[in-house]
């Protein structure tokens, strides 16, 4: 399957810097459609027929997020725009920002109209703040071109926390907290910032919205698969010879971007997903891209046969510990338990005792954290274990062999 | 950057939610969170001093250890570690004669590593305060530190 350009459809076409190029390529056309053609509930449900769901990881369909917002009670409520990017691998989403903030725009204004919504949050992370005089730029042209009426957005800046990427830590972060996990229910639509109803999105979802009322649900629902509509966009990099960002329709083949695109040569494993996501071996390499299969925020990292499998699993499990929040148990200790671990078998001395607690310790980390962060922490390992147990017999103490 | 005092960056930080952005603005002022300023922030925006100094010292940004005039964050995630950031590393611990959680001497530099920028499509990479450096070999390393005073 072809590489097809949705979201990318204005990055390196329009100058953003000046809302007049954008207004060249059919902008705010979609907010003036759906202001004056649609009412509120008839965007919602175009949303919801278009099968788009979140592109920030978790893939939670968009238009019932938005409908649980519209309908829950109360006058005041929150549209955020989930610009963190954390994830180890991501970059997409800054490559997106720094070259069509407008859609971006555009899109949290339908949103707000959608939801009955009169302010909006874009939260940036400290590592970006050199886009940040880009978008505001981008917000006050908007604003003078008379497209926002109703609706003030703000950016509000991170401070260094993968975790503040998860929707409730991200909404106390902008409450000026710690950036904290919350226990769930309530969920954000209902209660989110400042206990009122919020819809958070990933910046790529939210980029699609103008292109979905402007051409309809149908066909964005002709894109893609079964359980997937439209395309991706991937950020890919590591043992490539062209790493960078491709949009690609959902469920084109790993091949086709690893090999195909960012040209990858002796290609030994692949983490789909960054550090959060599934370790992929070579053999599988023709698995298709996709919610059905493996996506996650569309980070892709490629490894060649130079390297060493335990030695990046346990670099992927350092990165947790490190950035854990620390509110849950299963999540602090295990992330801890697991490098101790990991990190007998980077030096060869691991047992097969070990080999036992990594796997208890990997399942119950899954069911019992708090977050996202917790419960995919060992993927990495619960994978390589799978496709490498070799590797990891081969660590094992010579001692111990009988 | 102006001098703000204390009082001066309390009044323009009032309300609850500004908590963040207030110690944000103080760390960029005074190079950290000077310990004796939780209290007065603390009363000034009416929150107990145990919640001030806890999101004080949750955000890898804010530091409440005095920081060189300049940071600088190498990435060390997995695609720049790829791409040989360990010999980055390297050569800023030979250039500032210092290594990762230290500050130089004369205050000029402080080395921290970090988990990825989101620059990994051009890795290595790292941040020296709000700027980030890509495609960095340890050529480029002299150069780029003699901008900084
Ligand atoms: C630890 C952790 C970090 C996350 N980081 C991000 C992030 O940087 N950007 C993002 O869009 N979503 C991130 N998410 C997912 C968000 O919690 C949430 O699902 C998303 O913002 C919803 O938007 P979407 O439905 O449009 O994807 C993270 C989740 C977890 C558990
Ligand atoms: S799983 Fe980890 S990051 Fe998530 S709430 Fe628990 S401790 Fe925090
Ligand atoms: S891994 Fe270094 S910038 Fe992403």
């Amino acid at each position: 399957m072809p590489e097809k350009r949705i979201v990318l459809k204005n990055c390196g076409v329009i100058d953003p810097r000046d809302i007049n190029t954008y207004l060249g390529q059919d902008g705010f056309k979609a907010l003036a459609k759906a202001r004056t053609e649609l009412t509120p509930e008839q965007v919602i449900a175009e949303i919801k027929g278009s099968g788009l769901r979140g592109r920030g990881g978790a893939g939670f369909p968009a238009g019932l997020k938005w409908e649980l917002a519209r309908n829950a009670p109360g006058t005041e409520k929150y549209v955020i725009c989930n610009a963190d990017e954390g994830e180890v691998g991501t970059f997409k989403d800054r490559y997106i920002l720094g070259r069509d903030p407008f859609s971006l725009i555009e899109a949290m204004a339908i949103a707000g109209y959608a939801i009955g919504s009169q302010t909006g949050y874009i939260y940036l992370r400290a590592e970006y703040y050199y886009l940040l005089n880009l978008l505001q730029n981008a917000i006050a042209q908007a604003q003078e071109g008379g497209f926002l009426k109703g609706l003030v957005i703000e950016i509000c800046e991170g401070a260094g926390f993968y975790v503040c990427g998860e929707e409730t830590a991200l909404m106390d972060s902008i409450e000026g907290r710690r950036g904290e996990v919350r226990f769930r229910p309530p969920f954000p639509p209902t209660q989110g910032l400042w206990g009122k109803p919020t819809i958070i999105n990933n910046v790529e979802t939210l980029i699609n919205i103008p292109q979905i009322i402007l051409n309809g649900a149908e066909w964005f629902n002709h894109i893609g698969t079964e359980r997937s509509k439209g395309t991706k966009v991937f950020s890919i990099s590591g043992d490539v010879e062209r790493p960078g960002v491709y949009e690609l329709v959902m469920g084109s083949p790993l091949r086709e971007l690893v090999e195909e695109l960012a040209l990858a040569r002796d290609v030994k494993l692949v983490q789909v997903g960054g550090a959060a996501g599934r370790v992929l071996p070579y053999q599988e390499i023709d698995t298709p891209l996709a919610f059905e299969t493996v996506l996650g925020a569309g980070a892709v990292i490629v490894f060649n046969e130079s390297r060493d499998v335990i030695d990046i699993v346990f670099r992927t499990m350092e990165f947790f510990a490190e950035e854990c929040c620390g509110k849950c148990t299963p999540c602090r200790l295990g992330t801890e338990a697991m490098i101790e671990i990991l990190a007998k078998f980077v030096q060869g001395s691991g047992s097969k005792e070990d080999l036992t607690v990594l796997e208890d310790t990997a399942r119950m980390m899954q069911l019992t954290s708090l977050c996202g962060l917790g419960q995919t922490a060992p993927n990495a390992v619960v994978d390589t274990l799978q496709y490498f147990p070799d590797l990891y017999q081969a660590r094992i103490s010579k001692s111990e062999v009988p | 950057m102006a001098d703000k005092s204390l009082p001066q960056l309390l009044a323009s930080y009032r309300e609850r939610k500004h908590l963040l952005a207030l110690l944000k603005e103080i760390q960029e002022v005074y190079g950290y969170l000077p310990g004796e300023f939780i209290p007065e922030i603390a009363r000034s925006l009416g929150l107990p001093v145990a919640e001030v100094y806890g999101v004080g010292t949750f955000y890898s940004f804010l530091s409440a250890r005095l920081q060189g005039r300049n940071v600088i964050r190498v990435c060390k995630s997995a695609p720049c570690w790829l791409k040989n950031c360990e010999l980055i590393v390297e050569t800023l611990k030979r250039e500032l004669g210092i290594g990762p959680g230290e500050t130089t001497r004369d205050g000029r530099f402080s080395l921290q590593l970090t988990n990825c920028i989101g620059a990994c499509d051009q890795a290595p990479a790292m941040m020296i305060n709000d700027t980030t450096y890509v495609d960095l070999t340890p050529e480029k390393i002299p150069e780029i530190l003699g901008g900084y005073k």
